[in-house]
């Protein structure tokens, strides 16, 4: 029998964690999953005023932007579920995303331009969620109002179930719906990051 | 289901050191290649009581087979083997002299060693992987690491006495 000491010196020269190799095989990983078109859902973090955000695209574009407050492990899990498993770790297809919201946050870009997937959000979440890309950097609309240019003035909650689902902040930007009496309202990233984003379109 | 993020930083490190027992320094990284890339295209159907560990390693066995076997086609590129091999500061450098015992043993002994000592696979796995019984597995392993100790550990033993 061989004891647990023996196997620990037996394979001691065997690294049991060897981190420029997986850094190294990871990355050549993203590559080839890319390259055979099995990278579904490719990932990232990026750190920013309104804290740490989790970026996620498809082939198709930018599927999910999640705040650290929305718990981004959970999140993955949802997008494994959702879209696919087939999920990793792989900045490049993010790049574009990244220097866009870069130069949002230094006040240099006033509108996002690019592809978006859609698939999380359907039916009248989605109408409504369309319409908030015509809302212009620095303006704000009230629920009530997003509802009525939507079709359904009185579909007021509803509006605010859609902001609050919404699977891409920031770049759809739900933070520039508040409430009537002029309040910012709830908001998925919290009541902090909507008000640090509606005093950086302000200034 | 867990995505595959996960199942790479949960199970790479010890995939990484399968192959590099199995295949050696030189092609370990594209047997962990070609193994993950494999992994993650079935993935999505999985089942979920699944054993994951078990299940890489069956992928990773017939990878490094294919690996083996197209190095053993492409001339051997003579200046990349030095007579000593020296674990300096090379990145895959682990001791060069356990890959020489490694190799030294017959394939299925060091399929087995590989898999039950640094995959953690009873020999009834192993057996699933490589074909063969449970007691042929068992046998194996052991043959194999009682080799091992005496062209591996014993010499090495002998080298630190004598500095």
């Amino acid at each position: 029998m061989m004891t647990a000491s023996d196997q620990e010196r037996l394979f001691a020269a065997l690294p049991t964690q060897d981190t420029p190799a997986m850094t190294r095989l990871h990355a050549r990983l993203a590559d080839e999953a890319q390259r055979d078109g099995v990278l579904d859902v490719a990932y990232r973090t990026l750190d920013t005023p309104v804290g740490r955000l989790l970026l996620a695209a498809t082939g198709q574009g930018l599927v999910k932007v999640a705040f650290s407050v929305q718990d981004h492990d959970a999140v993955l899990r949802q997008l494994a579920d959702s879209i696919s498993p087939r999920i990793l770790n792989a900045p490049g297809r993010l790049d574009e995303t990244s220097r866009q919201l870069d130069e949002y946050f230094t006040g240099q870009r006033k509108r996002f331009e690019l592809p978006l997937d859609w698939r999380l959000s359907k039916g009248f979440r989605r109408e409504v969620l369309t319409h908030l890309r015509d809302i212009g950097y620095g303006r704000t609309e009230s629920y009530a109002q997003v509802a009525a240019a939507a079709g359904s003035p009185r579909a007021v909650r509803a509006v605010g179930t859609a902001c609050a689902t919404n699977p891409l902040p920031l770049v759809v930007p739900c933070h520039r719906v508040v409430r009537s009496d002029g309040s910012a309202g709830g908001y998925a990233g919290g009541p902090d990051a909507k008000l640090t984003l509606l005093a950086l379109e302000a200034a | 289901m867990q995505p595959f993020e996960q199942i790479v930083t949960d199970h790479g490190p010890m995939v990484l050191r399968v192959c590099r027992a199995v295949v050696g320094p030189h092609d370990a990284e594209d047997a962990w290649s070609e193994t993950f890339l494999s992994a993650m295209k079935a993935y999505p159907d999985l089942p979920p009581d699944a054993n994951i560990e078990a299940w890489l390693v069956t992928i990773a066995h017939r990878k490094a087979i294919d690996v083996t076997r197209a190095d053993a086609r492409r001339p051997t590129p003579v200046e990349e083997i030095p007579e000593r091999p020296s674990d300096a500061g090379r990145p895959e450098g682990w001791d060069g002299d356990l890959w020489q015992a490694l190799k030294a043993l017959p394939t299925r002994q060091r399929q087995a060693v590989a898999y039950h000592y640094l995959a953690g696979l009873p020999y009834k796995e192993i057996a699933a992987v490589s074909g063969g019984s449970t007691d042929a597995a068992r046998r194996a392993a052991a043959d194999g690491i009682k080799t091992l100790r005496r062209t591996y550990l014993r010499p090495a033993e002998q080298r630190e006495v004598a500095r």
